[in-house]
């Protein structure tokens, strides 16, 4: 039997910050009634507090999981707030606690500058490098290399992962972090690169991929079920055979 | 490439290694001590000082205390880079840092010379 969670109003309390004006973040708390017979997701949530008090900022975009955009922290978990439904979210049933993802700059509410997280993607090069003169019509892979980028090339960079990543929270500027990592090793790991001794040693040292202490926070929260321990722990094992 | 002066490999593969490999050596050697205690019922000093007078043992023990000086470093020094940076502490991070890495190189060097001494004198 599932036990439906019956609620009628929720007590949404949001974290509140604009630099302009606030010397420092507080939370705001908003009632707000829920249309019965529906389990609404949290983005909508936050639509109905906006009607209430039309300053609050967040992000969001294509609103069904694929945008990345409203990555944030809910009742203490991180996701995605377009496709975490209320039913699904932990915690007591009547009350929701949204924070911006932990550990980067907040620039307003619920918004956090991604900058220093896309500089660490960018340092793993997440583009093909192949320099050999492109066939006519496009570069073959058999099924089976395909099947190696599964699990990989579905990352929305949403975030949730890194953000959730308590090496990241200490070195963001040294650690590529989950988000990040999992692009590395999809780029090693296509038959088409041709790059990846470079990129492999762009990687050992003892911050880029080393940091990680493997506890899978990161797998614990991705929306997309995404498992960047395990590309992780493919990564570390390449440059074992690499550097022995 | 992150660089860092302080890391003595330079390379987060070789810290990683180490850091394995001197665990095995380390579990190795706390189960032959517990082997060794677990055979000899009546411990007294003078069965204590025979195991440890017989050579192969001493290198083991001389090997494990390496392992567990390198060990040592690594943890610490990923730790002190974790927790005692500019980022967590603000603009004297580093020098505290600098501080507290000295300090674990002291001791874990005192501890090294002291245990060699140790075993080799015994
Ligand atoms: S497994 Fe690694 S990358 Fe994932 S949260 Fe833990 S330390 Fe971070
Ligand atoms: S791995 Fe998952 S949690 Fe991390 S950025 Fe990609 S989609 Fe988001
Ligand atoms: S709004 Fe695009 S992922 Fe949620």
């Amino acid at each position: 039997m599932i036990l439906e969670r019956v609620i009628d109003t929720v007590l949404v309390s949001i974290y509140r910050y604009n630099p302009e004006v606030d010397t420092k973040p507080s939370m705001q708390e908003y009632e707000v009634d829920l249309p019965e017979g529906k389990d609404l997701m949290v983005l909508d949530v936050l639509a109905l507090v906006k009607e209430q008090d039309a300053s609050v900022a967040y992000r969001r975009s294509c609103r069904e999981g694929v945008c990345g955009s409203d990555g944030m922290n809910i009742n203490g978990t991180n996701g995605l707030a377009c496709i975490t439904p209320l039913s699904a979210v932990g915690g007591p049933a009547n009350k929701l606690v949204l924070r911006p993802l932990p550990g980067l700059p907040v620039i307003r509410d619920l918004v956090v500058d991604m900058a220093i997280f896309y500089q660490q993607f960018e340092k793993v090069r997440p583009y093909m490098i192949n320099d050999a003169p492109a066939p006519a019509i496009e570069r073959l892979q058999t099924p089976e290399d395909r099947a190696k980028l599964d699990g990989l090339y579905e990352c929305i960079l949403c975030a949730c992962c890194s953000t959730n990543c308590p090496s990241f929270w200490w070195n963001p500027d040294k650690f590529i972090g989950p988000a990040g990592l999992l692009q590395a090793y999809r780029f090693l790991a296509d038959s088409r690169d041709t790059a990846t001794e470079e990129r492999l040693s762009d990687l050992d040292d003892p911050f880029s991929v080393f940091r990680c202490r493997g506890i899978m926070n990161c797998v614990a929260v991705c929306p997309k079920g995404l498992n960047p321990t395990r590309a992780i722990g493919h990564i570390r094992s390449m440059l074992i055979s690499q550097g022995t | 490439m992150v660089t860092n002066a302080t890391s003595f490999s330079r390379s987060g593969l070789s810290d990683w290694i180490i850091q394995r490999f001197s665990a095995v050596i380390l579990a190795a050697y706390t189960l032959f001590i517990l082997a060794v205690l677990g055979a000899t019922p009546e411990l007294d000093y003078e069965s204590w000082r025979a195991v440890f007078s017989n050579n192969p043992v001493r290198l083991f023990s001389i090997i494990s205390l390496f392992a567990l000086c390198g060990h040592t470093w690594v943890g610490m020094w990923t730790v002190g880079t974790d927790y005692l940076t500019g980022r967590q502490l603000g603009g004297n991070g580093t020098f505290i840092r600098l501080i507290y890495q000295s300090f674990c190189v002291l001791l874990i060097a005192v501890y090294l010379l002291w245990g060699i001494q140790i075993f080799w004198g015994s």
